[in-house]
């Protein structure tokens, strides 16, 4: 049933996904740019404090975040498999891959908690509060007050990300997207997938670059 | 806007066509409204209010600085006031003012849409203007905030005032005007009617699409630098604190790479308008159509390599303020091909004197001086001079200021017709306009000149000395007040009594003018063709 979900201002259903496509990518673009002051800021610091960078990255738990990657990238698979299983009509497997989408991205969260909950205790707080190691250096704190901003911005939106996820399971579940409609989802998935991006930009400039 | 659905009377002899005002009348009709029509007249009712809280407090500064002591305010009340001017006058009336009620209601039939390509989130983008309007007056009435509108760390994260809901409700502006723009884009992109290709697209479309792509590349930026500021004075995790070991200077870098093409989001539009104007009442093809088009989107790209200008004295290197220094001159060569192209287009038209010509003048005239002292103000060596006095005050009224209100007086005096179906007083209008804009003049050349003489800015006293231009400037500032209240006033009147405009009451060629004034709800009952270029006005005399 094509026509449920055309807009009467749009000449064709064609030309209304392209607008929500066009419209989504502006968004992401937006997105992106707001991001990247936070990218800028850090590099800026970075630059002036270079040596605290590296010991401040010295200090966040590697493996852990290595985890929280993968899981995010195993996430990104099952929400473009979502997309293309729709596309076939084969709307039980989607509404399962959505699913899976939605608890990895659940995991990811709790990991990231449990992180912080690990700072917390070694008493690395953002700002004036932090009463951990290498307090005695700005560029320690400053790298810890970047790291609770941008992974924080960060959970903020895989927390958007998974409100989306979970309409979606249901407008697949009403048997809304298939071969010929599957727009909302195919956006959806784009969205997933620059949060994921945005992590893998995080994970090395928080852990890997010791 | 009525406020029940009380049975209407019974209808009277002359039977109104149905249009967008009287297709419904529910105060309900318009809070849920996704009409396009509707959301630009409530826009153009939130901007014009907004206008008239941040005139008030500019006249109140002008009435401080009729004296060089201390009279009707403290320095803290005085700090706060200017702050409040620039945040109501930037965020609430110059960002959205065209845009958002001229943008909205007239793009779509310029294009010859039926609506916005998501006339959803242009509701939204209405109530988060509504949202952030009502936060930035909770701190005001809270306490105000003191920074000045650019709300500079280190002072910001320090000062007792209520910062936090201010910049709050900034944010909150921000991510409207992005829904706006955002719209704008995919709307021109893919809701052109048959035939309107991109050459043949109104210069004011041209302008928003322009603008747009810089509401939502640069808003964002901002929206995070001020929630940082935000956590910084919450929090004091001192970000761009240096007692924490943070740079202020970062800060100003992210401001400025928004809020200078922030500039270019108030102008462009003005210039969108102005292109309309001019050839509407010179009755002539525009001189070069291509030219205003590459000089708007020229405009809005070199806009975002610019803003070091405003960091000339901040610390920076010889060779970066050169590179700026340059780079903004840019600017000046694209202003300067649309004003020829105005002239150009004026040059032997068949003219009428009409009231948005008259602010078009006004236009020409502050953009003129207002663009060559800030040429002046992007060659290094000057503008330490000029830095943080008067004369910086004087230049962004005249351009940024006096442009932007010359080309909303202009649209607004050229649409009104178009858009409530009503025509108001011209000779009145046509003196009101030289009211205001001898006002505009009057009030801010003198500040050139105090500038220059080196009175600084964001003051309450000042020595006795700088008295007399002072009295000049102030004595302007009533002239532009009550030049734009007598405005709002016959315009108000005009709502209500004035003559029935026609649908085409300028006699032009544009898709809007070919439906009836206001227009129907759903603008065009066919998809309109369009077969020629805009304002081929040659073409229409030898037919």
């Amino acid at each position: 049933m094509p026509t449920t979900h055309h807009v009467a201002h749009f000449e064709d259903l064609a030309k209304q996904g392209h607008a929500a496509r066009l419209g989504m990518w502006l968004f992401l673009g937006s997105e992106a740019l707001l991001f990247s002051g936070l990218f800028t800021l850090y590099a800026a610091y970075r630059n002036e404090y270079t040596s605290d960078f590296a010991a401040g990255a010295q200090l966040t738990n590697l493996p852990l975040g290595t985890i929280m990657t993968a899981v995010l990238l195993v996430s990104s698979f099952f929400m473009a498999f979502a997309l293309a299983t729709a596309r076939q009509e084969r709307s039980r497997v989607s509404i399962a891959a959505l699913a899976t989408t939605f608890l990895l991205g659940i995991v990811f969260l709790g990991l990231k908690a449990t992180e912080y909950t690990m700072h917390f205790r070694d008493g690395i707080f953002p700002g004036a509060y932090y009463t951990g190691p290498l307090g005695e250096r700005h560029g320690v704190v400053l790298f810890f007050t970047l790291y609770y901003i941008m992974t924080g911005l960060h959970a903020l939106h895989v927390i958007g990300g998974l409100v989306l996820v979970g309409w979606l399971a249901r407008r697949t579940r009403r048997g809304d997207f298939g071969e010929a409609w599957s727009t909302p989802l195919e956006l959806g998935g784009l969205y997933w997938h620059f949060v994921d991006i945005i992590w893998l930009f995080l994970w090395p400039l928080f852990y890997l670059l010791r | 806007m009525t406020t029940t659905a009380s049975p209407r009377p019974p209808a009277p002899a002359h039977v109104e066509t149905k249009n967008y005002l009287n297709a419904e009348t529910t105060f309900r009709s318009w809070a849920t409204t996704t009409d396009h029509k509707r959301i630009g007249v409530l826009f153009l009712a939130g901007v014009t209010l907004s206008a008239m809280l941040g005139g008030t407090f500019a006249l109140l500064l002008r009435l401080e600085l009729l004296t060089p002591e201390a009279d009707v305010m403290t320095a803290m009340t005085y700090n706060r006031l200017f702050t409040l001017h620039g945040v109501v006058m930037v965020w609430l009336f110059m960002i959205p003012a065209i845009p958002g009620a001229f943008g909205n209601f007239m793009v779509p039939l310029m294009i010859g849409a039926r609506d916005v390509a998501f006339p959803r989130l242009n509701l939204a983008s209405f109530y988060f203007y509504l949202s952030g309007a009502l936060l930035v007056i909770a701190g005001a009435i809270a306490g105000g905030a003191d920074t000045g509108w650019t709300f500079y760390p280190p002072y910001s994260a320090q000062t007792p005032t209520a910062l936090v809901p201010v910049l709050a409700g900034v944010f909150v502006l921000g991510i409207s005007s992005t829904m706006t723009g955002l719209n704008f884009i995919v709307t021109i992109h893919t809701l052109r009617t048959a035939g309107m290709t991109w050459w043949r697209l109104p210069l004011f479309v041209w302008a928003i699409y322009a603008t747009s792509i810089i509401l939502v590349l640069a808003t964002p930026v901002l929206g995070l630098s001020l929630l940082l500021v935000a956590i910084d004075h919450a929090f004091a995790l001192g970000v761009f604190n240096p007692a924490h070991g943070g740079d202020p200077i970062l800060y100003q870098h992210l401001f400025w790479f928004y809020s200078h093409p922030a500039v270019y989001i108030m102008i462009l539009p003005a210039m969108g308008v102005i292109s309309e104007v001019v050839p509407a009442f010179s009755r002539k093809n525009v001189f070069s159509y291509r030219g205003i088009v590459i000089a708007s989107v020229g405009i809005a790209l070199v806009g975002f390599l610019t803003w070091g200008h405003h960091m000339f004295t901040s610390g920076m290197s010889a060779f970066d303020s050169g590179a700026f220094g340059v780079l903004s001159m840019f600017v000046a060569i694209f202003s300067a091909i649309k004003v020829f192209t105005w002239v150009g287009t004026l040059y032997r038209g068949r003219i009428t004197l009409s009231t948005p010509l008259l602010y078009f003048f006004g236009f020409l005239f502050l953009f003129a001086f207002g663009g060559m002292t800030g040429v002046a103000l992007a060659s290094t060596s000057l503008d330490v001079h000029w830095h943080d006095t008067y004369f910086i005050v004087a230049h962004f009224h005249f351009i940024m200021v006096g442009g932007t209100m010359m080309g909303f007086m202009a649209g607004l005096h050229f649409w009104f017709p178009k858009m409530f179906g009503r025509l108001y007083s011209q000779r009145l209008s046509a003196v009101v306009a030289l009211l205001a804009i001898s006002g505009f003049i009057l009030t801010f050349t003198p500040q050139f000149l105090l500038g220059n003489a080196g009175m600084p800015r964001r003051y309450h006293t000042y020595p006795a000395e700088y008295q007399p231009l002072n009295i000049i400037s102030t004595i302007g500032s009533w002239a532009i007040g009550a030049g734009l209240l007598i405005g709002l006033l016959y315009l108000l009147v005009a709502l209500w009594r004035g003559k029935p405009a026609g649908s085409n009451p300028w006699n032009l060629l544009g898709l809007e003018w070919s439906i009836s004034s206001p227009p129907p709800p759903h603008n065009f009952e066919e998809p309109p063709k369009v077969w020629q270029e805009p304002y081929d006005y040659w073409r229409a005399r030898n037919d």
